[in-house]
């Protein structure tokens, strides 16, 4: 027998006690959707898991008007310290029933349960446990004295990292005084189901959280609801791109973390193992679902050779199946379309005439999946160079100096990760200065913490998510009139003296009114 | 101090091959520093992720196995005596009394003085270049701390050679190492490794130990693994098991990490001892997992991997005896050697 | 007395550190309160407009690349020529603006104490602003505000009597200087003749060319081409109110540029209007002995 073929270890499912459907968690308690209920499957073998209610639009206004209920009546008149206590007990049960939550989000989602139980659940514990304790201390984090908060936010978030996506996007919006109503992925709403169970065996104020699923249309009705204050989104650029246009003029405050096309930058110099463990943590994490992932990999051109010898004797090594066998590195492709727009964008790879290998999985014979595959060959003009894939496929460029490194890394409308691998130290931090982009991994790839802000430059996004900057985006934080401790102040310098006016409220009115 | 940099080296095949036939002090620094370095983090990141695989049912069976078929069962005190060895030999052939299918270890490792009674022992069960059988393996150079002229470790090398022994574990002069004197580091072990040719024109085969709790970093462990190379080791070992840390997971991938680019540049295998500290079937099935995905599982075979261990064998019985009566065992159901 | 004959300033556009009249050919009437005639103003085109932008991208790395130290004593050179040339400054804003002299006055003297306070900023904000973080694992993880890149400002377009002159466009222009970015700013249409003389200022200051692009002419009209430039990284719409600004965030969405609201009268000096052009970077690295 082959030692390499470990024999299968599967994660038990009989953790879970799954109900055979679920309703929109409104209010603190599970209610019927008024849409289509629709059944969310495994992407592993295409079985049915759980049927789940869909949210129309007078589902989306009842779970708005909970939550501003709960804002107006509950949260906003709590003590940031009481507060905090709640995202304390949260952090506190994800940790008592992680084993669960891991074993449910790698059955939706089709991750690897190594990654869900190693990575995103003890991220989505460490998140709560980080913004609960800033719930009493907002008035620290360098937003002003007083900062407030904005009221009901309103979140959306993808499938790729299903459960941590919801802790992002709750832990500081809670933290900050605001209620939440929360829409999962289509395809992967089973763990936001068990954490609205969560929520409440925390016996956290009922509509401070409320989860809803649904289709795109759920998410757009939700956005744009006049009554909520705070959009925070997740997912393609498209859609970041049409939220932009919807919440123009509207006084709400935005968050959007969108596409990305990193390029990962490998010097001559680099530390050549740990290197290739970054290019393969950089694009097969998560089996390439990753905003963020390192899917341009920009190799100097006289160790190219060298680095895709070894990156494919690396790749021979993974191991592609069961999402719920521990040994298994690289899990299923989370749904249909996904995996045919992965297809499709690989063939028009082949196509440009970028050279492709397959890593020599076994593909099983039901639900979606795709082996792990590099291009080379690959100029900065292909499509497979610019667009994101958002899957388990690399791109490799070559280029001879630092300066072309960093011009062809930033030639990307995205802006939202790189990295870089080199022993030199001032060429890491030089290199780091130029590249535009919100993160940048030297000598790592693929890390994320709670108090590390997050968040890309140009078509990736606004704002940070994480750290005391993930914090200010859920606060309403006002300018802070320095001058006129500082100088002259500006009224008196002038006989109308209208520097002083709050500004915002009677201009966020007129652009309401369009 | 001053490097001299042209002092010319003693040859030895695989540098010349690499380095050229001019090699020198210079040219033998030059290229150990010229290395890529390590990310002592990403190093350690990564098996710790090897350290997750989850190895179950059938594929334990054979790992446990295997782990036996890949023991130098050690024993390496000032303590030591003929009858310690004949009991250390005696484990060795017969492993778990209670279960004639148990493998037998892959060697004895005891000082060069001991030799005699290991061989004697061993009798019939001994390898003695066939290929099975028991190896005897001896400690020598002045192990542990190699602090001894060349000529003492010269003859404490030979005088194990020809009491027998098998297999040569030997120590590097850290000292040297650590202020730059490569070259002889690397003329050392060319020596050493002249020192096991026995009459037949045959060789002892060489283990070379790094000592690398003693070099530190991980870029240390990479040249040193290098030059013991290119001097002519058959072998790479962690430890003496005298210094701690000994083996570790990220130390041992490193070197394995080093055997694999020198396969990929010459096709040429060369073993991999992880020696000290290893006490748990659970750690040592994580070294089978860090072979098998690092350089292929290929290696796992005593000719190219070994445990230098003396605990771990009690505990890889106690866990056969789970799988095979389906019981927890107890430490009274295996034998102190 | 002196019989001389003055010689009126030609008004032009600031482009690339040159002045350079509309590539249109148009120009606008200035005139004072009473309705006399002051000047011929250039009217700015879409086309000038992407070549501001084109001379500001081709600006950002040097001025971005400077020292913050730098930057601060070039903004701060600004307010020292700026108290040299006040007098020039008090002239304009009484002509053209219709300001008493003691209200002109107070005006420069504001506007040059907003270039001292900004410039004060420039190798401080990055350590209010950005942070180390404390991650869970053996790693450096820093987070800093680094510059947009291409801003586009509509500065202040109210009553010159309300300070849109020369206080509102270097309220707005200032801080998005500070780190590092360069702007393409739409002075105000009614009261353009102080932004070109600030042009001027900016010519013979130290600033390098291209890192401030000003145009005149109608807001209305080039601010759609600037808003939908996929070159501009951010918009301040700060005298917009009046325009269908709504509309011009939304043509900026097709890019994701950043956005910041109209404001009613002068923006009020504050560091949120330095972070507001900013981006944050965290940059990770492994910490090891071994």
């Amino acid at each position: 027998m082959s030692f390499l073929e470990y024999a299968p270890a599967p994660e038990s499912k009989s953790i879970l006690h799954l109900k055979k459907k679920y309703g929109l968690f409104i209010n603190g308690e599970f209610v019927d959707g008024h849409g289509t209920p629709f059944t969310t499957i495994s992407p592993a073998d295409e079985s049915p898991i759980a049927g789940i209610a869909y949210a129309n639009e007078a589902d989306v206004d009842t779970a708005v008007a909970a939550a501003r209920r709960a804002y107006e009546k509950t949260w906003s008149r709590m003590s940031g310290a009481d507060r905090g206590k709640y995202l304390f007990r949260i952090a506190r049960l994800v940790q008592e029933r992680a084993r669960e939550l891991s074993v449910a989000e790698s059955l939706d989602n089709g991750k690897p349960i190594k990654e869900s139980r190693d990575v995103d659940v003890p991220l989505v514990a460490a998140w709560f446990f980080y913004y609960a304790g800033w719930a009493d201390k907002l008035d620290h984090a360098g937003y002003g004295p007083a900062p407030r908060a904005l009221g009901v936010a309103a979140q959306v978030i993808p499938w790729n990292f299903p459960l941590l996506m919801l802790a992002w996007k709750i832990a500081p919006a809670l933290a900050a005084g605001n209620t939440v109503v929360l829409k999962p992925a289509e395809t992967t709403p089973l763990s936001a189901l068990i954490f609205a169970e969560i929520l409440q065996q925390a016996d956290l104020p009922a509509g401070v959280v409320n989860i809803i699923t649904g289709a795109g249309d759920t998410g757009a009705a939700l956005v744009n609801h006049p009554d909520v204050n705070k959009v925070a989104f997740t997912g393609s650029t498209a859609v970041g791109r049409a939220i932009a246009k919807s919440t123009a003029g509207t006084g709400k405050k935005i968050t959007l973390e969108l596409g990305g096309k990193a390029a990962n930058i490998v010097f001559d110099d680099a530390p050549m193992d740990q290197a290739i463990e970054g290019i393969v943590n950089g694009i097969f994490f998560n089996q390439g679902h990753v905003c963020c992932a390192g899917s341009r990999l920009l190799v100097q051109e006289n160790v190219h050779d060298e680095v895709i010898d070894r990156l494919k004797q690396r790749l021979s090594t993974l191991r592609m199946g069961d999402p719920l066998d521990k040994n298994t590195d690289i899990g299923a492709i989370n749904s249909k379309a996904q995996l045919d727009r992965i297809r499709a964008l690989s063939k028009v790879g082949e196509e440009e005439g970028a050279q492709r290998w397959s890593a020599d999985c076994e593909i099983p014979a039901k639900g979606f999946w795709f082996a792990p595959t590099i291009f080379t060959n690959v100029e900065t003009s292909h499509r497979i160079a610019r667009e994101e894939i958002f899957g388990p496929v690399l791109s490799v460029l070559t280029f001879r100096t630092p300066a072309e490194a960093i011009a062809k890394a930033n030639n990307t409308p995205y802006g939202l990760s790189a990295g870089i691998w080199s022993d030199k130290g001032s060429r890491i931090l030089g290199v780091a200065d130029r590249l535009k982009a919100g993160v940048v991994w030297a000598n790592t790839f693929n890390r994320f913490d709670p108090a590390s802000p997050f968040g890309g430059y140009k078509e990736s996004g606004y704002g940070r998510e994480g750290g005391r900057h993930g914090l200010g985006a859920y606060l309403d934080t006002g300018w802070h009139p320095s001058l006129t401790a500082a100088a002259t102040p500006l009224s008196d310098a002038l006989e109308a003296g209208s520097a002083k006016k709050p500004r915002r409220a009677s201009v966020a009115k007129k652009g309401a009114s369009k | 101090m001053t490097i001299e940099t042209s002092v010319v080296l003693a040859p030895a095949s695989r540098a010349i091959q690499l380095i050229g036939s001019d090699l020198t002090e210079k040219s033998l620094k030059l290229h150990l520093d010229g290395l890529t370095g390590v990310d002592a983090v990403g190093l350690q990141a990564r098996a710790a992720d090897l350290a997750t695989r989850s190895i179950k049912t059938t594929s334990k069976v054979w790992a446990l196995d295997t782990i036996i078929k890949l023991i130098d069962l050690t024993t390496l005190e000032g303590s030591d005596t003929p009858g310690k060895v004949r009991s250390l030999v005696a484990k060795a052939m017969n492993p778990d009394p209670s279960d004639p299918t148990t493998p037998r270890v892959a060697a004895v490792c005891v000082y060069g003085d001991m030799v005699g009674d290991a061989v004697a022992a061993l009798g019939s069960a001994h390898a003695a270049g066939g290929s099975t059988g028991i190896n005897v393996a001896a400690v020598a150079t002045a192990f542990p701390s190699g602090r001894s002229s060349l000529a003492i470790k010269l003859a404490d090398t030979s005088d194990a050679v020809q009491a027998g022994a098998d297999e040569i574990d030997m120590v590097i002069d850290r000292g040297a190492f650590l202020s730059g004197r490569y070259g002889l580091v690397f003329d050392q072990i060319v020596a050493v490794k002249e020192a096991c040719r026995r009459e037949d024109g045959t060789y002892a085969h060489l283990k070379v130990i790094l000592e690398t709790g003693e070099l530190n970093t991980y870029d240390n462990v990479r040249r040193a693994s290098w030059l013991a190379i290119l001097a002519g080791g058959d072998f790479i070992k962690t430890s003496t098991g005298k210094v701690q840390p000994a083996a570790t997971l990220p130390v041992t991938l490193l070197m394995l990490q080093v055997v694999n680019d020198w396969y990929r540049l010459t096709g040429e295998k060369i073993g991999v001892k992880p020696a000290g500290g290893i006490r748990s079937s659970k750690d040592a099935i994580r070294y089978l997992v860090t072979v098998a995905e690092t350089v292929g599982e290929e290696w796992l075979q005593p000719h190219l991997f070994r445990f230098g261990a003396s605990s771990l064998l009690n505990d890889v019985l106690l866990q056969r005896q789970k799988i095979t009566t389906g019981h927890y065992s107890g430490p009274d159901y295996v034998t102190i050697d | 007395m002196s019989t001389h004959l003055t010689i009126p300033k030609t008004y032009k556009l600031y482009i690339g550190g040159a002045f350079p009249r509309s590539e249109s050919g148009r120009t606008y009437q200035v005139v004072t309160r009473k309705g006399e005639f002051l000047a011929n103003a250039a009217k700015a085109s879409r086309k000038d407009a992407r070549d501001a932008v084109v001379a500001a991208r081709a600006a950002v790395a040097g001025w971005s690349g400077a020292t913050a130290y730098n930057r601060g004593q070039v903004l701060y050179r600004i307010a020292e020529l700026l108290e040299g040339r006040r007098a020039q400054f008090v002239d304009e804003l009484r002509h053209g603006g219709g300001l008493s002299e003691v209200a002109a006055q107070r005006e420069v003297d504001a506007a040059i104490d907003v270039w001292v306070w900004y410039a004060g900023w420039a190798d401080k904000y990055l350590q209010v602003s950005g942070n180390a973080n404390a991650v869970s694992g053996p790693y450096f993880n820093i987070s800093t505000p680094e510059p947009t890149g291409v801003v586009a400002l509509v500065a202040p377009q109210g009553p010159a009597s309300e300070g849109s002159g020369l206080l509102g466009l270097v309220s707005v222009i200032a801080p998005a200087l500070v780190s590092g970015n360069s702007v393409v700013v739409i002075a105000s249409e009614a009261t353009p003749l102080p932004a070109i003389s600030l042009a001027e200022v900016m010519a013979t200051s130290d600033v390098p060319g291209g890192v401030v692009n000003i145009l005149t002419g109608s807001p209305a009209e080039i601010a759609p081409w600037l808003a939908s430039h996929a070159d501009v990284n951010a918009l301040d719409l700060a005298g917009a109110g009046a325009l269908d600004w709504v509309d011009l965030q939304i043509a900026a969405a097709d890019t994701l540029t950043r956005v910041l609201p109209p404001e009613s009268g002068i923006p009020a000096a504050a560091l949120d209007r330095i972070q507001f052009f900013t981006e944050t970077k965290t940059v990770w690295h492994p910490k090891g002995i071994i």
